[in-house]
């Protein structure tokens, strides 16, 4: 079974939760800051951590740099020794929180709204390498990397291809993994590689436009 | 913010605005500089007001004051002194300015004659220009521009000093025997360095106190708005849910309208739904969202200005939304909005019960009219797929106008 570890500020968002995933999977920690967090996590060695973003000590990327840092960036592969995946959970919808935890090494995002089985299902994903992307974060990378005028530094990861665009748009207009694989005339494992793939683009890019993209967003 | 724009509309009709409004009025109004209409700095405008004269008197007499030369200090002093009326400022008539410089200019060389050939004149007015610069900005207005911007203050400021100096310098060379012009200089510098450690301090308190009180009204106009918001529609929100408690649809309903409305105006660009594509879908969506109390979830990518076939395009996403909110017996909706380029598309879609596309009948309105009949009338493209049992997408395209 999968390991849980909790890490959310409010004490009544993580018991809501834990009643949601019931049994489905094994929560051996709870945190409700950062260096909380940061201990639990190294003292369970846990499969999945669902971090919020805004958390006292310096939010959801403090976590991730200071768990992470030592180790550098997670490339997905899956086939390394077990390790500590993250999912990002958390009420913002704004840009520059749901790019800026994604490239701190998330593999996936997810708002607080979804419903019980559908984080199940998230975090099944997650703790088997895979990505996680809600039609909202699709929609943000869609946005930051429809420039694509700009002179790229590093085509590897400045630009997406024609497949993992349509593979994300789909995501954007609502459709499941399953769905789009059908649509694709794929399988739902090569849906998965290009979410990942993407996801790496997201990590490892070096544009900082969309950093700025992001936090542009964020100005009314 | 309701709290705040009511205030602005108590201050507002206290003062009568308008010439035709001051003859009407048994007491003249107070003198106040006036912003609007005004030539250099109100003071006529605002005099001519007050003492019920057209403005062009109280212009003419000033302009021959001025080539006096009396009239300076009077309109300096005024300017200083009389405070400004609250009101947008307008562009000034530089046509009139002109007409009303070149009287001045006229009647100065006309009146001084001979005197503007006496060199001794000249650095006088560069000194009065330099004064005037810098006095300037102790208007309490205009200082609180120039505090938001320092490079122009202080290349203002410099540009003043520059004269005044160059100014007292002509003055002084021409006027002072060079054999005296040390101890003229030592007696000067003595007199300033005191003067300046008498005012300093009190100058630069003045100065820390100013963007103390700046800082402390840009929080609490923050703090003012946050709470004028949580208290209009949070706590709104939160009394009407108690009061609902035993309807969960409503319930749910309400939260939904609360959250969206919260999100947005935490996260979201201030964008205009009478203008651009995004913001109109995520209102046309909020709007469906609201009546038929099913989740919709909004995601655009790209954005354009709105003309009449996307408004066109818009309807029919709304229609979509509405039939799928009815029919389709689903728990919730995707909506999707894409730019690319100058292409336009709008997804609607849901995993509800989906219906036979061949099995409408002509008469329903609904899908043929709303949505296929007006996209094709606007030069659009609409492709349903749907089949029982397998939810419904709607799919909107069309190219848009550049202009």
């Amino acid at each position: 079974m999968t390991r849980v570890v909790l890490v959310d500020d409010h004490q009544m968002f993580r018991s809501g939760v834990k009643a949601e995933l019931g049994d489905s999977v094994e929560i051996v920690g709870e945190a409700g800051d950062v260096d909380e967090a940061v201990e639990v996590i190294k003292a369970t060695q846990p499969d999945v951590v669902l971090l919020d973003v805004h958390l006292p000590g310096g939010g959801g990327v403090e976590v991730l740099r200071r768990v992470t840092g030592a180790a550098g960036r997670r490339s997905g592969d899956g086939a390394s020794p077990p390790e500590t995946r993250f999912l990002a959970l958390s009420v913002s919808d704004a840009a520059e929180d749901v790019i800026g935890v994604v490239r701190g090494g998330a593999r996936g995002y997810v708002t607080k709204t979804i419903s019980g089985p559908e984080l199940t299902r998230a975090i099944g994903r997650v703790a088997e390498g895979d990505a996680v992307f809600s039609p909202r974060l699709a929609g943000f990378v869609l946005d930051a990397f429809a420039a694509a005028d700009v002179p790229s530094i590093d085509p590897e990861f400045d630009q997406l291809t024609q497949r993992e665009r349509e593979v994300l748009r789909l995501i954007a207009r609502g459709y499941a993994y399953k769905e789009i694989a059908k649509e694709l005339f794929i399988s739902v494992k090569t849906v998965e590689t290009h979410v990942s793939s993407v996801l790496r683009k997201l990590q490892l890019s070096n544009r900082h436009e969309l950093s700025r993209w992001a936090a542009a967003r964020r100005l009314v | 913010m309701a709290i705040a724009r009511t205030c602005d509309h108590l201050y507002v009709p206290e003062t009568p605005s308008g010439a035709d409004a001051a003859p009407v009025s048994p007491a003249a109004p107070r003198l106040e500089r006036r912003a609007g209409g005004r030539l250099v700095g109100g003071v006529c405008r605002g005099l001519a007001e007050h003492l019920g004269l057209e403005p062009i008197v109280v212009r003419l007499a000033f302009a021959v004051l001025i080539s006096a030369g009396v009239g300076v200090v009077a309109y300096v002093a005024l300017w200083l002194l009389v405070p400004q009326h609250a009101e947008p400022e307008a562009r000034r008539d530089r046509g009139q300015l002109f007409a009303y410089g070149a009287l001045v200019g006229g009647l100065s060389l006309f009146s001084w004659g001979a005197g503007a050939l006496n060199w001794a004149v000249w650095p006088v007015v560069a000194g009065g220009i330099g004064v005037g610069i810098i006095w300037q900005q102790a208007d309490p207005e205009r200082r609180q521009r120039w505090v938001r911007n320092t490079q122009a203050m202080w290349l203002r400021s410099i540009i003043g000093a520059l004269l005044v100096i160059g100014g007292l310098i002509a003055f002084l060379a021409q006027k002072v025997h060079p054999g005296q012009a040390g101890q003229v200089l030592l007696g000067s510098t003595v007199v300033l360095a005191g003067f300046a450690v008498v005012v300093a301090p009190w100058l630069l308190r003045m100065w820390r106190d100013l963007d103390v009180e700046r800082r402390e009204r840009i929080r609490s106009q923050e703090r003012a708005e946050v709470a004028a918001h949580v208290h209009d529609s949070v706590l709104h929100t939160l009394t009407l849910i108690q009061r609902n408690a035993q309807d969960p649809r409503e319930v749910q309903r309400l939260a939904r309208a609360q959250e969206r409305d919260l999100r947005a105006w935490l996260y979201q660009p201030k964008a205009d739904a009478e203008q651009d594509l995004a913001a109109a879908v995520r209102k046309i969506s909020a709007e469906v969202e609201d009546h038929h109390g099913v989740p919709i979830e909004v995601v655009c990518v790209g954005d354009c200005p709105l003309d009449d076939r996307l408004g066109a395009m818009l309807q029919a996403a709304r229609e979509a939304m509405v039939n799928a909110a009815k029919y389709a017996e689903t728990s919730s909706l995707s909506v999707y909005a894409e730019v690319v380029g100058d292409e336009v598309a709008i997804f609607v879609r849901d995993r509800g019960k989906g219906f036979d596309l061949d099995g409408v009948p002509e008469d329903r309105m609904g899908v043929r009219q709303s949505i296929i009949g007006r996209m094709e009338r606007n030069g659009g493209k609409v492709t349903i797929r749907t089949a029982p049992g397998d939810g419904t997408e709607v799919r909107l395209e069309m190219t848009r106008d550049r202009k």
